[in-house]
């Protein structure tokens, strides 16, 4: 029996194939990682490593010892070039095949490289992996030693995390925004403003409508970004940040139905029987239709136990309120439930005290709470969410109102 | 380089020496022992490395920050007065010999 493939060892595939294990599966669990590293932790990666407070093997998510111990085979360093499943195959890119009884696809994302003249120069890195993690510390210490700005192209989580280090750093940092305000997908204005007002207060310069037109560099080293309206930004190394895109295209190429990402129901199923997926390479398939793309730490696991109950043939649906948190200086952001579509919101507690959640409503009913240094609100929220249980506007909005109370009847 | 153990939910103990500047659910996630997810790679945001900390030994950590508290009002597993999120516990000498039991469930 050749067993189970994951190809992808991330937190996905490495959750993916525990829960294959605790689901008493005892056959062949073959884990492959594209990365040189073995599993490791990417939160960190914009914040705490970044700043040099954790060293590389405290990101380690399992030694290989560890995954050993499970009977679960680590190859990392290693791709997948192509899946055939009719005949139920895996090729590697050194023309090897490795045959799977059931195969999980955990591909993760690439970010979106920024499409404009000179943007290959040394210098610009957008963050996904240790290895750009490790490229970016390396230029965040040529900025500090030779007094160079950083420049941010696109203001959302993974550039803002980056700025906020940068400045802890104590180096210059312009952050270049297409929008008219920060984080503009995921969260509503009134927090937008205050997260840019954060930034601002910490030092951080912003440029919105900003429309970069060329990377400028000195002997192939990134010097400075060019905009569209002439203005030109020194800097000594850009993050950029403007999105990602879902690994689909081994799927695809497969005849697995794609759409910006692998199509999944809520138990991690792809259109192929015997085919799952997890994690952010998917779009899973609500119950109206839609797809709803997620990338965050809570989906990774989440799919991971679902789609190990799938090739177990068991049914584990992920229906739970998507959450996701961002930290950024001293202000830890947990989002629960998915704001866009929210009509109306109400505060709860003091924006000026730096802890407070908006509690985000659609037809009168509580869809999602974004807490700033509330870690109580945020979960309480994902259990008002997850039990359809809401508070009337008024209630969320009266901090002495007890919403626990609520979940009790 | 203190000595920590770790008493899994089906009982077994796992002792680890972990680096002094590592956080208790670092050195159990990467060597693998049974009963801490971690998931969030030790932001205090998901509430799944949840441990009850010797009883004795307890008053020798530093106190929770409210981050914490706020995570362990909704551990999955039993709270209790020595329940600590083990991603907020840095290894050091000090803490030599301590033991950590982990709870039945993270999730």
């Amino acid at each position: 029996m050749p067993g189970f493939v994951i190809i992808g060892a991330g937190q996905a595939g490495v959750h993916l194939s525990e829960s294959l294990r605790a689901g008493g599966y005892d056959g062949a669990i073959t884990l492959l990682g594209d990365e040189a590293h073995t599993p490791y932790h990417r939160p960190p990666l914009s914040k705490a490593w970044l700043a040099g407070e954790l060293d590389e093997a405290q990101l380690t998510m399992r030694t290989p010892t560890a995954l050993e111990r499970k009977n679960i085979t680590l190859r990392t360093g290693v791709k997948a070039s192509a899946i055939d499943t009719v005949s139920c195959t895996v090729t590697m890119s050194d023309g090897s095949k490795l045959a799977y009884d059931g195969l999980a696809l955990a591909t993760g994302a690439t970010p979106r490289a920024l499409a404009v003249p000179g943007a290959d120069a040394d210098g610009v890195l957008a963050l996904r992996t240790l290895d750009d993690a490790a490229a970016i510390v390396r230029h965040l210490d040529n900025c500090a030693d030779r007094d160079l700005p950083v420049v941010v192209i696109g203001g959302g989580f993974i550039g803002l995390e980056v700025a906020a280090t940068a400045r802890k750093l104590g180096l210059a940092v312009t952050v270049l925004e297409a929008a008219p305000r920060l984080l503009g997908r995921v969260l509503v204005p009134l927090l937008s403003d205050w997260y840019a007002k954060l930034h601002a207060d910490h030092g951080v310069e912003f440029v919105f409508n900003a429309q970069v037109s060329s990377i400028v560099s000195t002997q192939g080293q990134v010097a400075a970004v060019l905009a569209a309206d002439g203005r030109r930004f020194p800097a000594g190394l850009v993050i950029v940040g403007i999105g990602v895109t879902a690994n689909d295209s081994l799927a695809r190429a497969a005849g697995i139905d794609c759409d910006r990402g692998i199509i999944v129901d809520a138990c991690a199923r792809t259109s192929v029987p015997g085919v799952v997926a997890a994690g952010d390479c998917t779009a899973r398939r609500l119950s109206d239709g839609s797809l709803l793309r997620l990338e965050s730490v809570q989906n990774a696991t989440e799919q991971g136990r679902s789609a190990a109950a799938a090739l177990l043939n068991q049914e584990r649906p992920f229906v739970a309120a998507p959450w996701f948190w961002s930290d950024q200086y001293d202000k830890k952001l947990q989002m629960a439930g998915l704001s866009a579509g929210a009509e109306h919101w109400v505060v709860r507690g003091a924006m000026a005290s730096g802890s407070f959640s908006v509690f985000h409503f659609h037809a009168g009913r509580l869809i999602a709470v974004d807490s700033v240094n509330a870690g109580k609100d945020h979960l309480l929220a994902r259990k008002l969410l997850d039990a359809s249980v809401s508070p009337t506007p008024a209630q969320a909005e009266d901090s002495t109102f007890d919403l626990a109370g609520l979940l009790a009847n | 380089m203190p000595n920590i153990t770790y008493i899994e939910p089906s009982g077994e103990a796992v002792t680890l020496n972990l680096p002094a500047g590592w956080n208790l659910m670092q050195g159990a996630t990467a060597n693998g022992v049974d009963g801490i997810l971690g998931e969030c790679g030790g932001s205090c945001a998901c509430a799944t490395c949840h441990c009850y900390v010797d009883p004795l030994r307890l008053g020798e950590l530093p106190p929770p920050s409210e981050g914490e508290l706020a995570m362990l009002a909704n551990v999955a597993s039993e709270r209790r007065s020595n329940s600590r999120l083990s991603c907020q516990i840095k290894a050091s000498d000090a803490l030599e010999g301590l033991v950590v039991t982990l709870p039945p469930t993270q999730e």
